[in-house]
């Protein structure tokens, strides 16, 4: 089924936060910051801003009512700065006026002094000064100290990855308006509504239940609008509360690039153990999670990273530390993987150094260690239903890997300008929050007596087309047209208490709910019509209600009358939260998944060695849908999210300088792909399994796994780099940018 | 000076600032909100709108990002957004997109399907390669390429029976474009011209300068200079090519007698920018601008392009563009002078032409460093010779000595080895956002290299180089 949306999309019809209609007499507010990454705050002069023809008023942290919090997770980090600044781009406060030109013409006006404090870009030189978000994660399984004698090979490396812009193409914002009684109503464009409520109740000092967030659909959100898309709604709901009038909040490009975290920079180093049978027996990992100034989401993605430090591989020695370290960047926050990318980024990185130094295949190595039913992980999970070997026999068997290096190798053998690389990218990807508290959710549904039906669920639509599976959902039990189905937009008022959408279970979480709500309605209805039929077996199709026997029938429109009449309640509100999951965080031991998610990917890279440029030829793919629900919705996610996987890997370079200034800070100096970067040929095949029960209707979450495919786009091209420059020794720091790739071309070091 | 076009199917005539952006005309003043903001600098394409010109009774459409068109250079045009291509139903581009899934969250949809309905309604030749060549300014973070790539297909299928004589009727009779597309020559004859004001800013494209200051220049009083651009800005005689400064890149690219001089013109060209960035942006604002990057002057450098300026007073010069720099955009230029012409000798038979640029992302980049050459040779002899070279020092520079040495010099691989020495001698590369020092050296290198590699194969290999 094609995404509901697609029909306003191309129209240009559908609305998005800056498209609301305004309101007449709507006002418009644009944060101001001080050009420093750390300081401390002398003065800040607001008076010739303030007199400028057009301009309503400047709020500072004084003027707050509430709280000056806006942290999730842990409240460390304030709506404005009132003292001291933490990173270039912090607001310091909030200048609204009759148009964002004019609130912009204020803003050069503004002077703010302080005194400069010592800035701090790296995450190694914030661990060494104890500076952290939380303490030290490690994950331990077997006896890692025994180990290393086991092994016939062992070695070190260090792994750097950099972070990635999320480009949303639509910028952060949010609209709000004064409601009466003190209330007020918030159009945000945020994968969290009620992070987004209970942040301005704790700002505003309101109870949340004057607080209403409505979110319509997000222009693309990939994590950057869960935690970070509460400030700027925060700040519109400030304004709109102490003005009385209705204020809007649209981030100009490079205000949101400047202004908002990416996701995390990490330094780590390994330290790998193998067997002659290459047999990974050991491995020891330490991760700097380049945190940015505060929190924001990086305890989480931090755990993350450890819950997938060994991929989708079998290690049976494993010790994995992780430090959230507290730098002068904004703060770091969700990026599709959250965490998990970069903990596999660095074992993958492992096992090409270990290959390079025992002289095998990478691919020799990832065949021979990956995990099987039975297998536990280093956080105490067992696995059950695999299918890692089976989706790397399948690939194999449809792709025909060994004919894949034998032309590549002929191909680098009869060239000296083109190298070509390839990669074997195998994930392994564990769906749930592994913050067991957050996986629940609600659906409300309304049937209407003319027979026509609403959802509310507490899911955001941002593209990745969970609103079309919901409607699915409710089509198939109830028997009808996707015309009598429609979705509304998630709100406040309608699902209390929401998860923000994210870590990929979307549509697992809402959609069991929706389905609970759906079948108790159904059988409500079931009941109205056995009191006509009798009592006989009835089914729901084509808009129709009949008995098994075809001997009674009666439309869903005639049904839902008749329920009506009968006082039925054609309502429902509807809890899930995933059952069997659970995770005890001191003995970093549990069973925090409700189920793994499975693929591999070959890439292939042509690499110009004059230039350093490269092309990639080809990305396939066996990826383990489970029983997808909708192969339109799930092969767009699987192709997009390996496109930005790729970019990440690429050509996305994220740049500050000393000063902790981003350089990289528009789409003229911050490049993701654009048609001509992806690769010439991407081949999706489905994995033939049988999809979990808690995957809603078996069909695996899909949001997040394949951008880790994007992973092997690093080491492709590294395996084409080495093959013209066998000799050189190349450090592992992505992006494999083309300048970083010329000048490993032409490395002459040792 | 009231400014007056046609906006869908309205003609629109407004008091507006002629500074004010064509893209907040259209979603503050005319509230149509299917033209989206994503950037404000021509680099996402999520505000892409079609531009039509009337020229022999016919229009003419080209995709241009409205974020970074003035307002007074529309006057006179038709302006399609979104909204003005919607017919009852979807027309065949939209169609398209739904069915190949093309669109995920939406929001850079509405720009694809503009861009593709430019390119339905322009293109002479359609094909798969030209169609994917429409939406090359138009970004997809979501990102559905491959599903797009899909519903181009379809789209490229779909019109291989289009009806050349009758282009518009054809295509309004098969749901490409609405009906009231017919009217709109009829509607554009009716506009008079604009007298530009008199600005203290002269501005053509404003691809640059509004990427940077939209602000500043929305409320100041510009000299508009491409608004009155014709259909004829290129002319060429006994091999030499004048150029109105006004002329756009996409002109250029698209000048058949240029290309057949320089074989390959097309896919230099399409190195520059996105298509509808190269649509608005000219020849001489990028020689104005005097980015030490610039393609297209690295281009003309090398090509020993003329520049011809005229002052208020109308007292003309003629310079040699490679005596225009004088420092990081510092130009041998008075104020009120602004640049009416360039030309250059096309090569002949003798001369051949390349041109290199390498940038993070192949297209929609700027380049961390570029380089173009013209060489005359008689067998390995080369007789003339002039390279140029960008992104290695404060000017858009001329390598003179190492053109300079060149000269009577056999093509090998010694020599070569030898020029890319004093090469490194004349250029000061800084460390930026397009990279290194070092690795701007090294490309440098590479792509002096590659000029030879590509012309004279027969005469030294890469390896011999490298």
């Amino acid at each position: 089924m094609i995404n509901i949306d697609a029909l306003n999309h191309v129209k240009g019809k559908s609305i998005y936060l800056d498209d609301i209609p305004e309101i007449s007499g709507t006002l418009y507010c644009l944060p101001f910051y001080a050009e420093t990454a750390h300081g401390r705050i002398k003065d800040v002069n607001i008076q010739a801003a303030k007199q400028l023809s057009g301009i309503s008023a400047i709020f500072l942290a004084e003027d707050i009512p509430g709280a000056n919090q806006i942290g999730g997770i842990i409240p460390d980090e304030p709506l404005f700065a009132a003292n001291e600044i933490h990173y270039w781009g912090q607001p310091i406060g909030l200048i609204v006026g009759v148009s964002e030109h004019i609130c912009r013409k204020a803003r050069k006006l503004i002077r703010i002094s302080f005194d400069e404090l010592p800035v701090i870009t790296c995450p190694r030189e914030a661990q060494k000064l104890n500076h952290l978000i939380v303490p030290p994660r490690k994950f331990k399984i077997g006896q890692i100290d025994k180990a290393w004698s086991e092994c016939d090979y062992i070695i070190e490396g260090t792994a750097d990855i950099n972070g990635q812009e999320h480009l949303y193409i639509e910028t952060q914002g949010a609209y709000a308006w004064p409601k009466e009684g003190g209330s007020l109503y918030v159009a945000s464009s945020t994968q969290g509504p009620t992070a987004v409520q209970r942040t301005i109740a704790t700002v505003l000092n309101l109870p949340m239940h004057k607080i209403e967030v409505n979110v319509v659909r997000l222009g693309g959100g990939f994590g950057g609008k869960e935690d970070q898309a509460t400030m700027w709604a925060v700040m519109a709901a400030l304004a709109a509360q102490k003005l009385n009038k209705p204020v809007k909040i649209s981030l100009h490009r490079m205000d949101d690039m400047c202004m908002t975290g990416k996701r995390h920079p990490y330094s780590s180093d390994f330290r790998i153990g193998l067997t002659k049978s290459l047999k990974i027996m050991a491995y020891e990992v330490i991760h700097y999670q380049n945190a940015g100034a505060s929190a924001d989401l990086s305890p989480a993605i931090l755990e993350r990273t450890l819950f997938h430090s060994t991929n989708a591989y079998y290690i049976p020695n494993v010790e994995a530390t992780a430090w959230s370290c507290k730098t002068n960047l904004p703060p770091n926050t969700a990026f599709r993987g959250f965490g998990g990318p970069q903990g596999k980024f660095v074992i993958e990185a492992a096992i090409v150094k270990a290959a390079e130094s025992i002289g095998v295949n990478p691919d020799d190595i990832q065949k021979a260690n990956l995990v099987d039913n039975g297998d536990e992980f280093p956080y105490g999970q067992v696995i059950e239903n695999a299918e890692a070997k089976h989706s790397w026999e399948e690939c194999d068997l449809a792709f025909k890997l060994d004919e894949i290096k034998h032309k590549v190798e002929i191909f680098n053998d009869s060239n000296i300008r083109y190298k070509k690389g390839y990669a074997v990218q195998p994930i392994c990807f564990g769906i749930s929050f592994t913050n067991t508290m957050m996986n629940h959710a609600r659906a409300l549904v309304h049937i209407y007596q003319d027979g026509s039906v609403v959802i509310s669920t507490g899911a955001v639509e941002m593209g990745q087309g969970v609103n079309t599976k919901l409607l699915q959902i409710a089509t198939e039990i109830f028997g009808i047209s996707p015309e009598k189905v429609r979705l509304e937009s998630t709100n406040t008022l309608r699902i209390a208490n929401t998860s923000p959408t994210a870590a990929s279970a979307g549509a697992d979480l809402n959609g069991k709910a929706l389905e609970i709500a759906c079948n108790t309605l159904k059988n409500r209805l079931i009941q109205v019509a056995e009191s006509n039929f009798g009592n006989k077996e009835i089914i729901f199709c084509h808009d129709q209600i009949k008995t098994t026997d075809n001997k009674n029938q009666i439309s869903w429109t005639a049904l839902i009358l008749l329920a009506f009449q009968q006082r039925v309640s054609l309502s429902e509100h509807a809890h899930y939260a995933t059952p069997v999951i659970h995770y005890d965080k001191t003995k970093e031991k549990g069973h925090p998944f409700a189920y793994h998610v499975y693929g591999t990917a070959i890439l292939e890279v042509t690499v110009d060695c004059l230039k350093g440029t490269y092309q990639f030829d080809s990305v396939k793919i066996v990826h383990d849908f489970g029983n997808s629900m909708n192969t339109d919705v799930d092969n767009g996610q699987i192709e997009g999210g390996l496109v930005q996987g790729i970019g990440w890997m690429t050509m996305e370079e994220i740049l500050y300088n000393e000063k902790g200034k981003l350089i990289s800070n528009a789409l003229s100096t911050y490049k993701v792909p654009d048609i001509y970067s992806v690769p010439k040929e991407i081949i999706i095949r489905h994995l033939e399994t049988i999809g979990p029960e808690l995957a809603i209707k078996k069909s695996k979450a899909v949001g997040e796994p394949p951008l880790m495919y994007g992973l092997g786009a690093y080491f492709a091209i590294r395996k084409a780099v080495k093959s013209f420059n066998p000799l050189a020794h190349l450090a592992f720091d992505a992006p494999y940018t083309p300048e970083k790739v010329l000048m490993d071309l032409y490395r002459r070091n040792k | 000076m009231n400014i007056q076009f046609v906006l869908n199917d309205q003609m629109v005539i407004t008091a507006n600032n002629g500074a004010g952006t064509l893209l907040d005309f259209i979603r503050y003043d005319a509230q149509l909100k299917g033209t989206k903001i994503g950037c404000r600098e021509g680099d996402c394409g999520a505000c892409t709108v079609l531009s039509g010109t009337l020229c022999n009774n016919q229009v003419h459409y080209k995709s241009i990002t409205s974020c970074l068109t003035p307002l007074a250079n529309i006057h006179g045009k038709h302006i399609v957004t979104i909204e003005g291509l919607n017919i009852s139903g979807v027309n065949k581009v939209q169609d398209a997109m739904v069915e190949n899934s093309g669109t995920q969250c939406g929001f850079c949809t509405p720009g694809f399907v503009v861009s593709l309905c430019g390119f339905v309604l322009n293109e002479e030749n359609p094909g798969q390669s030209s169609a994917i060549s429409s939406i090359d300014g138009n970004i997809c973070r979501c990102t559905g390429y491959k599903s797009i790539e899909r519903a181009v297909q379809t789209i490229v299928n779909d019109l291989t029976a289009v009806d050349k004589t009758n282009r518009l009727e054809w295509l309004i009779k098969n749901k490409f474009i609405p009906e009231y597309f017919e009217s709109i020559p009829f509607q554009l004859e009716k506009i008079e011209p604009l007298l530009s004001p008199a600005g203290n800013l002269a501005i053509a494209g404003g691809t640059d300068l509004y990427v940077k200051s939209h602000d500043e220049l929305s409320d100041m009083t510009l000299n508009f200079l491409s608004g009155h651009s014709t259909c004829d800005d290129i002319s060429i005689q006994t091999g030499e090519c004048k150029l109105k400064a006004t002329t756009t890149v996409s002109e250029l690219m698209n000048n058949t007698i240029i290309s057949d001089a320089i074989p390959g013109w097309y896919q230099y060209m399409k190195l520059v920018s996105s298509t509808p960035i190269r649509n608005i942006a000219t020849v001489g604002g990028n020689l104005i601008n005097a980015s030490p990057i610039g393609d297209i002057t690295i281009t003309l450098l090398a090509l020993n392009s003329k520049i011809t300026l005229t002052d208020i007073a109308k007292n003309q010069r003629t310079i040699h563009l490679h005596d225009f720099y004088k420092g990081y955009k510092i130009l041998d230029k008075i104020s009120d002078e602004i640049i009416m012409e360039v030309s250059f000798q096309l090569p002949d038979l003798h001369t051949k032409f390349n041109f290199e640029k390498v940038s993070k992302r192949t297209y929609l980049d700027i380049a961390s460093v570029n380089t173009a050459i013209t060489v005359q040779n008689k067998d390995q002899e080369i007789v003339q010779l002039r390279c140029s070279m960008g992104g290695v020092g404060p000017i858009p520079l001329f390598l003179a000595s190492t053109s300079n040495f060149l000269v009577g010099k056999k093509i090998t691989a010694a020599i070569l080895l030898e020029a890319e020495q004093i090469l490194q001698t004349e250029i000061t590369p800084i460390s930026d956002a397009r990279g290194q020092i070092e690795y701007k050296r090294l490309l440098a290198k590479q792509l002096f290299f590659s000029h030879f590699i590509t012309l004279f194969p027969q005469y030294v290999k890469m390896e011999e180089l490298i």
